[in-house]
């Protein structure tokens, strides 16, 4: 491994596929932002050229700013993914720990019924979903969102963190329990700043497909003061006329959080993935 | 009085039976050693005494008390960890001081715990670091720490030397024996290592298959073993085995014969053709072929022994062991 990566050849090659990648992964976000700062008539003439002085125009931010509650929108999002991702994170650790540390009946089993989850998508039960939520008055409510987040998180979450919490050293956690630390302390204290790492993979996987549903938010909390930033800027997106300098700037701005976010995690991620890789 | 008793304890993992009716007493003040292959039940038997396994039946006691049901941190026990088990977030003071933080003792007194366990460990100029600014040794004498600030009635260690160096391993060998001396507090050591435990107990008890083959004091069991897996698993190089039959008796026993009571003889009985010569500088292991057999002599002083000669060996006959087809002791 050592000589092929001292290899020229090898080293252009591999930094020549991954620069490949990193254009075409950027590429569409790239003619997203230029064009939100074009105007409507050379968006459509030339898509791929730089804002110019000539068709340089911020009228889709400013269609956004002052259509729709762009600011609410961009908070109901917010509140929604990180509020999800918390409970994901926490339950899903509580249950990975338990069906790792603990010997009980049905631990086998129990792990099996909560992994199941990955490979049911839970949009078959939309339905079901819908009505669960009219009958116990959350439609239109944010917890309605939050709670089918953490639902759908959950299963993965708890797979991934279970094979992390396994490799934690026992002698460590039996160490706190002779040192008289709770259950809950081991936990907190002891274990979750072990597997770090394995958190902020789950989180990153569960942050982006909440961060860009469309499906629940229009179905479940449509209201306007419980929009979405993704469904907020459907208004921008009509039968017959579509607003592409507005659709353009919202998308741009709502790029912005989860890159934050990712940046945030990115370290903790790179951990995670490669120590689950190698073994 | 008795630092822990133990009567009758099973522990079974489901359908594996681990430990096998475990019976035995630690005076006060006493260092016992639990050793055996590895696999024989010796760790779990430490686990069940610290808590952190139920036995399945049986009763313990420490110092007095039964403590089945008693958690981990009441029992009055500490415990070394072959991994040292360190809290990686907190610093050399914060691991030495969590547990008694934990039974809310005052400032002053885990305060003056922690300076004599750092002095007596000389760990004084590492109290602000980390775990893992700390060298092997460091953490392993951290550990130790951890343990002495408590004045446990019975210390519990698990290996602790398994992950040191063989000089280091040694260093702190004759540490944990001083520290037994100046402390006086009773110990109980978890080794697969005959040499540590020859050097550190008062009493050993000898672990195969989750049973205790024998209890007692170091030159109790390596003068006077109760069969051949404990007379072959003491010593070092171990007890050579050979069929009665090759000694002209024509019996259907084994003759165990210690590698020090082997001597160079030209008449001696034992026919055989150097296979391996260790020179030691003050021994020499000769490991020869008698027959079939292979044989380990260790013949004090330097000798001019080459691989493929032929030697003639005798021994002493009170000091050769025998036994029977199962292993057991003929006296």
């Amino acid at each position: 491994m050592n000589k092929a990566r001292q290899n020229p050849f090898n080293t252009a090659a591999m930094h020549g596929a991954l620069i490949l990648y990193t254009l075409i992964a950027l590429f569409p976000v790239f003619v997203i932002l230029i064009n939100s700062f074009k105007t409507r008539r050379a968006i459509f003439r030339e898509p791929l050229a730089l804002p110019s002085a000539d068709s340089f125009s911020l009228i889709g931010y400013e269609t956004v700013m002052k259509q729709g509650d762009f600011f609410l929108y961009f908070q109901n999002s917010m509140i929604v993914t990180v509020a999800s991702l918390f409970f994901v994170l926490l339950f899903g650790a509580m249950a990975a720990y338990a069906l790792s540390e603990y010997q009980f009946r049905g631990n086998l089993l129990m792990g099996l019924y909560l992994a199941l989850g990955i490979m049911i998508p839970i949009r078959i039960g939309t339905v079901a979903i819908l009505e669960m939520m009219v009958a116990t008055g959350l439609v239109n409510t944010l917890w309605a969102l939050i709670l089918v987040y953490t639902a759908q998180g959950l299963p993965l979450a708890v797979f991934i963190l279970s094979e992390f919490m396994r490799q934690v050293s026992d002698d460590l956690k039996n160490a706190g329990r002779i040192d008289g630390l709770s259950e809950y302390t081991i936990f907190f204290r002891l274990v979750l700043p072990l597997v770090r790492p394995a958190m902020a993979t789950v989180a990153v996987f569960n942050m982006i497909p909440i961060w860009n549903d469309l499906w629940f938010p229009l179905i479940l909390a449509p209201a306007e003061e419980t929009k979405t930033l993704t469904l907020g800027s459907q208004v921008f997106i009509g039968q017959f006329v579509t607003d592409w300098n507005a659709v353009l700037s919202a998308l741009s701005m709502a790029i912005l959080p989860v890159l934050v976010l990712y940046v945030i995690f990115s370290r903790q991620l790179i951990r995670g993935i490669t120590s689950g890789a190698v073994k | 009085m008795t630092a822990l008793m133990l009567s009758n304890v099973n522990k079974s993992f489901g359908n594996v039976h681990v430990l096998k009716d475990i019976t035995l007493e630690v005076e006060e003040g006493e260092f016992v050693v639990f050793v055996g292959p590895s696999g024989c039940g010796k760790s779990t038997l430490l686990r069940v005494i610290a808590g952190l396994e139920d036995a399945s039946s049986g009763e313990i006691n420490i110092g007095g008390q039964q403590v089945n049901l008693v958690p981990p941190s009441k029992r009055g026990i500490a415990m070394v960890f072959q991994s040292y088990a360190l809290y990686p977030h907190l610093s050399v003071r914060g691991n030495m001081t969590l547990a008694l933080k934990q039974e809310k003792q005052s400032k002053a007194m885990i305060e003056e715990r922690v300076s004599i366990a750092s002095r007596m460990l000389n760990l004084e100029p590492y109290l602000d670091r980390y775990p893992s600014e700390l060298s092997g040794g460091q953490r392993q004498r951290v550990a130790i720490g951890r343990a002495i600030v408590r004045k446990p009635k019975l210390f519990l260690f698990d290996e602790p030397l398994s992950n040191l160096d063989a000089a280091l391993r040694m260093n702190t060998r004759i540490e944990i024996a001083n520290l037994h001396r100046a402390l006086d507090a009773s110990m109980i050591y978890v080794t697969h290592d005959q040499t540590e435990a020859m050097t550190l107990a008062d009493k050993i008890v000898v672990l195969r298959d989750g049973r205790v083959e024998q209890i007692g004091s170091p030159m109790e069991l390596y003068n006077n073993p109760a069969n051949q897996f404990v007379a072959g698993f003491l010593g070092s190089p171990s007890m050579n085995f050979l069929p009665e039959g090759l000694l002209g008796d024509g019996g259907q026993n084994t003759i165990g014969i210690r590698p020090e009571d082997l001597f160079l003889a030209d008449d001696g009985p034992l026919a055989a053709r150097v296979s391996h010569v260790e020179k030691l500088g003050g021994d020499t292991n000769v490991i020869a072929k008698v027959h079939d057999q292979s044989v380990t002599a260790r013949l004090f002083g330097q000798h001019a022994i080459s691989e493929g000669q032929e030697l003639r060996f005798t021994y002493a006959a009170e000091k050769a062991y025998r036994f029977d087809a199962d292993g057991q002791r003929l006296r």
